[in-house]
């Protein structure tokens, strides 16, 4: 295990974390060889999650771009309707081993959020998400839904009100309640063991993926692409390619534009800094002060990155692209109308670098698109966009 | 001996208490924060605890969050608290001054930028929240090379192994240990084995060790520490003062 990825990474918390954080890890470690709590998560994302999602091959959209043919992997017909609940269900069993009373989590779109409360039900754990005001009217669908699931949402009104905050005052919340309380990460960001814990539950989509291929398809992929927040579905697609000749895509939220100082785009956009427990790439003003990130998907607003990435952009393993909005909506109106697919306004940003790149590419080529999420929880932020456009 | 070594040691010699305040830099003002400087080290403060701003305070309770808040939107940034820091040391050539903060602005700013101008402007030591143990060897070298010391934190659950391994080399400074898991704020009371807990790490150091977060004045800081500690830190119940209830007509900030 390796708490460091080059220079990102690491434990950057107060020390009252260390403790916790040293339990966790002899907790995750352990499940790891335990056939026991391998057999229950399996049998758990087969019968309750639905496992395994499909591969869909979009064949008219890629007869229509005329180039190479895009493969979607399905995360967005996991039951809750994304890639999140991978890793809940992950996490909460954990929880429930080490003797935990209570979960509490962080969630920007709500996906994460919904995740949790939902494995908070199915194990009967009392849940408390912490979510950014901003967030909590923009993503109402969502609120009612963990709401509806037993949850308590703590809407949080400071700094930009939005992800970052909400994290901020769910570790505040951990630091204080640490004995009894579970923190769920939603994302491949935090301190160790989080990056490597998330990656871990989450790399069942790259596993599968991969396996996939080769039975359908008789060959890997030559790209494999996905949407990069904080990262977690990328990284967990990326699992599966990681050693083999496979192009390896994240790409990033544009927002308006880089040039705009509006996106979220951490690794193009950003540098260096210590966020949250980690280091890795950050959008800061030149003082150090994190600053507030924008784009029409509400899951890819956040400042940092999972410190994996940084050191994948920084070796050159993976690339990272940047999509804006308007490509992004663009991508998301072709997946409805060709392949009668809602697909969320995040996955819609990997979409849409396929659909940049596959004209350019030979018809026997192929790109495994990660499809994160369903668009469900998107038709107001749609409706919203398309009235200011 | 350096300032720190000398406050101590002159407080244990006659039989009392180090008072540590802390203050937000910028909040509510800089020239603010001058005078409220004056005013604690007038009023008895041993030590003064620079609070650096940041964006993003998750150890921090509401008060101490909102100064941030405050002080940022006034543009108080690093260069800031390096020349309220200068000008602080002018009028008090003494007074050992900690500057107390996230990481990230440290790291923003080049840790032996920072290092470098900090020790010119006077300050003696280092509080980094977030960095621990594990990482603190990437920035103490660099403070050291410029005379400064860093001040380790312990927690409530922190194993006694660890708080010997955390104080090694840095005897420079003093021991801040935490009276309570959680984040900074008043508290209407602190856990009963405090003490018992706060003997135990002097004990196993032999250093200097002051108790801080949930102290709300000098006397129940002093009640608490007597015997068990070397110091006590006040902070939330000054920045609530000085920043939110009209500091300028109180008698004193503490």
């Amino acid at each position: 295990m390796k708490t460091h990825y080059g220079i990102y990474g690491g434990q950057y918390v107060a020390e009252t974390l260390m403790g916790p954080l040293a339990e966790l890890e002899k907790a995750y470690l352990e499940s790891r060889e335990d056939a026991a709590f391998r057999a229950e998560l399996e049998s758990i994302l087969h019968d309750y999650v639905g496992r395994e999602t499909p591969l869909t091959h979009l064949k008219r959209l890629s007869a229509h771009l005329g180039g190479a043919q895009i493969v979607l992997k399905r995360e967005d017909l996991n039951h809750t309707g994304a890639h999140k609940v991978n890793n809940t269900v992950g996490q909460a069993l954990l929880a429930r081993r080490m003797g935990k009373k209570r979960l509490i989590a962080e969630t920007g779109a709500g996906m994460h959020g919904v995740a949790t409360a939902t494995v908070a039900a199915l194990l009967g754990l009392p849940c408390e998400v912490y979510m950014g005001a901003i967030d909590v009217e923009r993503q109402a669908p969502n609120v009612q839904r963990m709401r509806m699931l037993g949850a308590k949402v703590n809407p949080v009104s400071e700094g930009s009100a939005t992800l970052k905050d909400a994290m901020n005052e769910a570790i505040r919340d951990w630091v204080a309640n640490c004995d009894d309380t579970f923190y769920v990460i939603g994302t491949v960001a935090g301190p160790y063991p989080y990056p490597q814990m998330v990656r871990d539950f989450q790399s069942v989509i790259g596993r599968e993926a991969r396996r996939q291929m080769l039975e359908k398809f008789g060959r890997l992929p030559d790209q494999a692409i996905a949407c990069v927040g904080g990262g977690s579905n990328a990284i967990g697609l990326f699992a599966g390619f990681m050693d083999d000749p496979v192009k390896l895509v994240g790409v990033e939220a544009g927002g308006k534009g880089l040039a705009s100082g509006e996106h979220a785009a951490s690794i193009n956009g950003g540098r260096p800094g210590v966020l949250h427990g980690a280091k890795t790439y950050l959008l800061e003003t030149p003082q150090g002060q994190i600053v507030d990130t924008y784009s029409v998907s509400a899951g890819l607003d956040y400042p940092g990155v999972g410190p994996e990435h940084a050191y994948l952009a920084d070796t050159g393993r993976a690339e990272y692209s940047v999509i804006c909005d308007d490509e992004a909506i663009a991508a998301f109106d072709m997946l409805c109308r060709f392949e009668g697919i809602i697909p969320a306004l995040e996955s819609s940003h990997a979409l849409a670098e396929a659909i940049k790149r596959a004209p350019s590419l030979p018809a026997d080529a192929i790109l495994l698109v990660n499809l994160s999420g369903r668009g469900d929880k998107d038709m107001d932020n749609i409706a919203n966009y398309r009235k200011a456009h | 001996m350096n300032r720190i070594q000398k406050t101590f040691s002159s407080a244990k010699e006659q039989g009392r208490s180090v008072f540590v305040a802390y203050l937000t830099v910028g909040c509510p003002t800089p020239e603010g924060t001058l005078k409220a400087i004056d005013k604690l080290v007038e009023g008895g403060a041993d030590v003064i605890e620079l609070g650096i701003p940041f964006s993003d305070p998750f150890a921090d309770g509401a008060v101490i969050r909102s100064a941030a808040y405050k002080a940022i939107a006034q543009g108080v940034d690093m260069d800031a608290v390096l020349s309220v820091a200068a000008e602080a040391r002018r009028r008090h050539p003494e007074t050992p001054f900690v500057a107390f903060g996230y990481y990230n602005m440290i790291f923003s700013y080049g840790n032996e930028k920072f290092a470098g101008k900090a020790a010119a402007a006077g300050i003696d030591a280092v509080l980094a929240v977030d960095l621990p143990l594990e990482e603190r060897g990437e920035l103490v070298p660099v403070l050291k090379k410029h005379g400064l010391a860093f001040i380790p934190l312990i927690a409530p659950n922190t194993p006694m192994e660890r708080v010997r391994r955390s104080a090694e080399g840095m005897e420079d400074g003093f021991l801040y240990a935490m009276t309570v898991k959680g984040v900074t704020g008043v508290r209407g009371s602190l856990p009963d084995d405090v003490a018992g807990r706060l003997d135990a790490i002097r004990r196993e150091t032999g250093m200097s060790v002051v108790a801080g977060f949930g102290i709300s004045s000098r006397g129940q800081g002093e009640a608490l520490v007597k015997g068990h500690a070397d110091g006590y830190v006040i902070g939330s119940a000054i920045v609530k003062k000085l920043c939110e209830e009209g500091w300028e007509k109180a008698e004193s900030l503490v």
